[in-house]
């Protein structure tokens, strides 16, 4: 069963839905839809598989697939999971069917069809199942680029009021990133040629080379910065509270639960094993970064009237939960923020979606035009009320145990760090509450009273799309342990990589110095 | 200690958990189906796992080793970090867990008659589950982990019951600020779940409580101090007290179970919990000290000035729970004082609600005891049962508060020198206080003149309400004694916290505190008879009052201080960031683009013709790069 070529068929089969999605003939919406989720629904069923056909006592890159693709420049289109990667794939599987049925009765800005949306959704799909099963470093850079493209014309098409501000935002910001990436990728080439007698852009032969210290450091930067702009760390954030208020739902979903972790991906898969020592000598301002951004972000998600605009901050706060438990080079940080891209997916991705059912009923995203929705729609606002609880990490949902994880993975490294991180938990509960308290609560006000009938409570439809998420927030809350296994092995071969004592919580890396500086 | 691994019943401990659980997950998940019969599985649950409580707790006297373990699943394993998640039956859980099923299923069939005309009566009784079954997790788990995931749960069932009337703003506000609160506490226990990890390598009771001797004089008192702060936020200590008054918004047998009775003391199961790290820290022990004595105070002063029952009962619970903090502070000679306060305090303050709800629901859910009066004749059994709980609190001779509240007073007495006396001296003077404003609210409730607004005509409430309060009414009247001379809880604990102490020599004889302690409180009694008894009480509260009565109606002003230090400047802070990001990191931002591409709307207005462009400009850039590379390289 390895032997079938699973991801090549991920990266396939979407992309010729979309095409297939975009060759019908116009009008034919309802017919894109059922084309799009049945295309989605193969591909979830493809990431189960391939996880099945995964083994996890096995090599660090299975399912492998390599093909030479321009051969002048030692490029392969080689495709490889590792753990990590393998929970990215099954995150993109469970999100793009629920947004597709999500975005079931979406109407396009002016009547638009929405053929052209799901044709979108599914090229963007193909993108992001490539993008994390890259192995060759110049194709990661192309499906990195080209992953702006579908997200571009989603934001860009089918968005809100500042739809073409907010895609040209996006794309401009994305583009700048890639654009000094690609130079520190033409860098490894150059430096591999140069060690190895030839060029090669093959991730495990990058990850053996022994780049001199100072290169290392402009190599590093290369990558961070595009990947911090991505993730986005602050203060390279602004433009995701623009692209994800202005992003239809479903397009905001995949932005924030899967896009965005490109970055921080990066981070694990390449800053680190790349730049081992640049990683260590940029680590105090990388948590520095990472700190700040959870206070900042969080007091911004408090400040904010727009709902979605309040979801975008506390992605930004995560991430830099996520960024923490990257640098913080243990093997709990590194395994707490993998699974913490995962769950934040879910459970922000949740958040998002019901944000976005109670928009779709009031017409309005800013919060203060709701209150008491709780009294006409309670199962909605026990439903944004899980979401919440998720965000805010409340145990027994899956994000208590990844922020648990990067949490106690990072305190023998970064002690100062983590206690300021730890003091983000009491921020989390009161952006969540506030929210939950001014639009749920109370008596009916706002546009509750002015339009009665709208606030009517979840239907089936909405049903069907939060269900799978509620319950991936519980069960994954409850027993983490399968993702956990998946993950923890290619983390701790990072962390040969990156020099850090994978078994041991006692980092080599934590100099007293350093740490002094991050702080 | 040695664990055994379970075996027979002990071995399905995780019912005791699951069974309420999955009551709480029909509720919900039923929908109004389940409405009709939702209660009675609900409590059906709660009696299911109480009497498996007590079968277990016989099962575990009849053992030679009274500390049985249930391993149930790996929860966490990546790295060095192991956590299982199991289960701890022992002594000191077993207590935990009869009190909280016990006076839990009282207080859901109270509920049945409480909660019969409100709508959602249905959810009511699943967050109640919820949070039954969150407790026991809290007190059956067998590491910090565990117990960090039943204290959270335990903090949203809270929530959710607080706010379980969110219509009401008060009730929603009550709730998040209990919420946050309790996650002021929740960030110090779990920086010392942190602590434990990286100093120990685990956080299991048996690891790390069995290892404290390992650590450095430091590190214990930082874990001590971490973990105070966690049992401050739950327990509503000082400084973290203020939520706990609020959050008797919530319908009162939620007070009765959640904020009285149980959740609220887990910071003294915590502080119990982890005695070794405690003994280990003189210091951490002294704040604990400083703690419970400061909160005493404020608690008995708050409750003298404020007129409404559910608040001063509150506030009672406050200035009670600062007893055990101060019984735990003194180390070993008070852990079990502490949990036999604990359990008496269980259930006559559980009684005292549930009373008070009855009052209120005879009076149309009036609590300002300015307008009540006069009950006593027409609410028989409620003023017995009350008047019993009562006399249990504020220490009446032979009575349960007598038998556990002074063996705390003794306790402090006992430790001698000046803060001995110190110690003792508050702890008497809280006695008298809350002599003096239980008798304000006996009186002001149920005897003068009626003070009943128009419309309201007070009636006994229904059976199923008050059989619940003559049962926590007689445990009012007998636990004491049970506790101490009958069934001596201090040999029941003995496998935890070492076989009780041979009297040594007191420093104040045992009979003279009684005596001292017994007539300060009837001093109280008497100042309360004097001052509210005898005269007319107004409907309205005075307003010129002088400057220490104006400071306790405030509570000491620690919500003065909160918003001031606190949540003022951090609005101010908020809305300075927000204009920072809008207009500071974004316009510079913005305004760089418009600089490179012209002006900024007009990034707006171009579309793709605009993007090839400059992803023409990207690959041109990107050679160059690589250009400068390839130079410095070569």
């Amino acid at each position: 069963m390895s032997d079938f070529p699973w991801l090549l068929t991920m990266i396939a089969v979407p992309a010729v839905g979309g095409a297939v999605v975009a060759a019908l003939p116009r009008g034919r919406d309802a017919q894109a839809k059922v084309v799009a989720l049945a295309v989605s629904l193969v591909v979830l069923v493809l990431a189960v598989l391939a996880t099945v056909a995964f083994d996890v006592g096995g090599e660090r890159f299975q399912l492998a697939t390599s093909v030479s693709w321009i051969p002048a420049f030692g490029v392969d289109f080689a495709l490889g999971v590792d753990g990590i990667a393998l929970v990215m794939l099954l995150l993109i599987g469970v999100l793009v069917p629920v947004v597709v049925v999500a975005s079931w009765r979406d109407t396009g800005p002016g009547g638009r069809p929405m053929k052209a949306y799901f044709a979108w959704l599914l090229v963007l799909e193909a993108m992001m199942v490539g993008v994390f099963v890259a192995t060759d470093v110049f194709l990661f850079y192309v499906f990195f680029e080209a992953m702006l493209v579908p997200m571009y014309f989603i934001i860009g098409s089918f968005g809100g009021p500042r739809r073409q501000y907010a895609a040209v935002k996006f794309f401009l910001y994305s583009l700048l990133g890639g654009l000094v990436m690609l130079a520190s990728v033409i860098g490894l080439y150059v430096v591999s040629n140069s060690q190895l007698g030839e060029g090669t852009f093959a991730f495990d032969a990058l990850r053996q080379l022994e780049i001199d210290p100072g290169v290392q450091k402009l190599l590093f930067l290369g990558f961070f910065i595009a990947f911090a702009i991505k993730a986005p760390l602050v203060p390279f954030h602004t433009w995701l509270p623009d692209s994800g208020a202005e992003a239809p739902i479903g397009g905001g979903v995949l932005l924030v639960g899967v896009l965005d972790k490109v970055g921080t991906f990066g981070f694990i898969r390449y800053c680190l094993p790349l730049f081992p020592d640049a990683a260590r000598d940029f680590a105090p301002y990388v948590l520095v970064l990472a700190v700040l951004g959870i206070g900042y972000a969080a007091l911004l998600a408090m400040g904010q009237s727009d709902l979605k605009r309040l979801v975008t901050y506390t992605s930004i706060a995560h991430f830099g939960f996520i960024a923490l438990g990257v640098f913080a080079f243990t093997t709990e940080g590194g395994t707490g923020a993998v699974l913490y891209m995962v769950n934040h997916g879910i459970s922000t991705g949740l958040l998002f979606l019901v944000v976005g059912m109670l928009i779709a009923r009031g017409g309005s995203r800013q919060i203060g035009d709701y209150g008491g929705v709780a009294t006409k729609a309670p199962l909605l606002a026990g439903v944004l009320l899980v979401a919440g609880l998720a965000s805010l990490a409340l145990p027994g949902t899956n994000s208590f145990v990844s922020e648990f994880l990067v949490l106690i993975g990072s305190f023998p490294t970064w002690p100062v760090a983590t206690v300021l991180a730890t003091v983000g938990i009491v921020l989390a509960a009161l952006y969540v509450l506030l929210m939950v308290q001014r639009t749920m609560h109370g008596p009916a006000r706002g546009l509750v009273l002015e339009k009665p009938g709208a606030f009517r409570d979840l239907g089936r439809r909405e049903l069907v799309v939060v269900a799978p998420l509620i319950a991936l927030v519980i069960g994954l809350g409850v027993y983490p342990q399968p993702l956990l296994a998946l993950i923890d092995p290619a983390v701790a071969a990072t962390m040969v990589d990156v020099g850090s004592d994978p078994a041991g919580t006692e980092p080599v890396t934590a100099e007293p110095t350093s740490e002094q500086g991050a702080d | 200690m040695e664990t055994v691994p379970a075996t027979g019943l002990l071995a399905a401990s995780w019912l005791l958990i699951a069974l309420p659980l999955a009551g709480a997950a029909v509720l919900l998940l039923g929908g109004k189906r389940t409405d009709r019969w939702g209660h009675l599985l609900a409590i059906g649950t709660v009696v299911a796992a109480f009497v498996l409580a007590v079968a277990s707790t016989v099962q575990l006297s009849g053992l030679t080793t009274k500390s049985v373990g249930v391993e149930l699943f790996t929860f966490i394993s990546t790295g060095q970090l192991d956590v299982t998640a199991g289960l701890l039956y022992d002594p000191l859980s077993a207590v935990f867990v009869l009190l909280i099923t016990g006076v839990g299923a009282l207080i859901h069939v109270y509920s049945v008659g409480y909660m019969a005309h409100d709508p959602a009566r249905r959810r009511f009784f699943a967050y109640l589950n919820l949070f039954v079954a969150a407790m026991l997790l809290l007190v059956l788990g067998d590491s910090f982990v565990a117990l960090y995931v039943g204290w959270e749960g335990v903090g949203l069932a809270s929530y959710l019951l607080i706010a379980f009337w969110y219509q009401r703003p008060a009730a929603a506000t009550a709730a998040k600020k209990a919420f946050v609160m309790n996650r002021v506490g929740d960030v110090g226990l779990a920086l010392a779940v942190f602590v434990m990890f990286v100093q120990l390598g685990t956080t299991s009771y048996a690891g790390v409580l069995g290892s404290v001797g390992l650590l450095a004089g430091g590190t214990v008192t930082a874990l001590g101090l971490l973990l105070l702060l966690g049992a401050c936020g739950k327990s509503g200590q000082f400084p973290l007290q203020a939520w706990l008054p609020d959050a008797m918004e919530g319908p009162t047998p939620v007070s009765a179970l959640i904020h009285a009775a149980t959740m609220v003391t887990a910071g003294v199961y915590l502080i119990a919990r982890s005695a070794p790290v405690f003994d280990a820290s003189p210091t951490a022990r002294t704040v604990v000290l400083v703690v419970g004595a400061i909160t005493i105070l404020i608690g008995a002063v708050a409750g003298c000035a404020f007129d409404d029952i559910k608040k001063v009962l509150a506030w009672s619970t406050v200035s009670q729970i600062g007893y055990m903090f101060l019984a735990v502070g003194l180390g070993p000679v008070g852990y079990v004082a502490a949990i036999a306060h604990l359990l008496t305090h269980g259930f006559f303050k559980a009684g005292l609600f549930l009373g008070a709800g009855s009052v209120m629901h005879g009076m149309g859910d009036q609590t300002d005891m300015r307008r009540f009066g006069g009950l006593a004749g027409r609410m028989k059994t409620t003023f017995v049962t009350f008047g019993l709980g009562y006399l249990a609190l504020i220490g009446f001779p032979f009575l349960s508060g007598y038998w556990t509240k002074d063996a705390i007073i003794e306790a402090a007495f006992d430790r001698g020198g000046v803060s001995g006396y110190l110690l003792g001296g508050v702890a008497v003077l809280g006695a008298g206080l809350t002599a003096f404003y239980m008798t304000r609210l006996m009186l002001m409730t149920f005897a003068g003149r009626p003070r009943w607004e128009d419309g309201v005509h007070p009636h006994e409430s229904p059976a199923v309400m008050t059989a619940p309060m003559v049962v926590l009414a007689v445990g009012s009247v007998a636990a004491g004694f049970l506790l101490v001379e009958v069934f001596p809880l201090a040999d029941w604990l003995a496998p935890v916290f070492g076989a009780p102490e041979e009297a040594t020599a007191h420093v104040v004889p045992p009979l003279a505190v009684s005596v001292l302690v017994t007539l300060v409180v009837a001093v109280g009694v008497l100042v309360a008879w004097l001052f509210v008894g005898r005269r007319e009480v107004p409907v309205v509260a005075p307003e010129r009052v002088s400057l220490p009565v104006r400071a306790a109606r405030n509570a000491l002003y620690a919500d003065t201080v909160n918003e001031t230090v606190f949540m003022r400047p951090g609005m101010w802070l908020t809305r300075a960031l927000v204009y920072v990001d809008n207009r500071g990191v974004d316009g510079l931002v913005n305004g760089i683009g418009a600089g490179l591409g012209g002006s900024s709307s007009r990034l707006g207005r171009t579309q793709t013709g605009f993007v090839r462009s400059y992803a023409l400009g990207m690959l041109g850039g990107a050679v160059l790069v690589a250009a400068a590379l390839l130079a410095v390289a070569s």
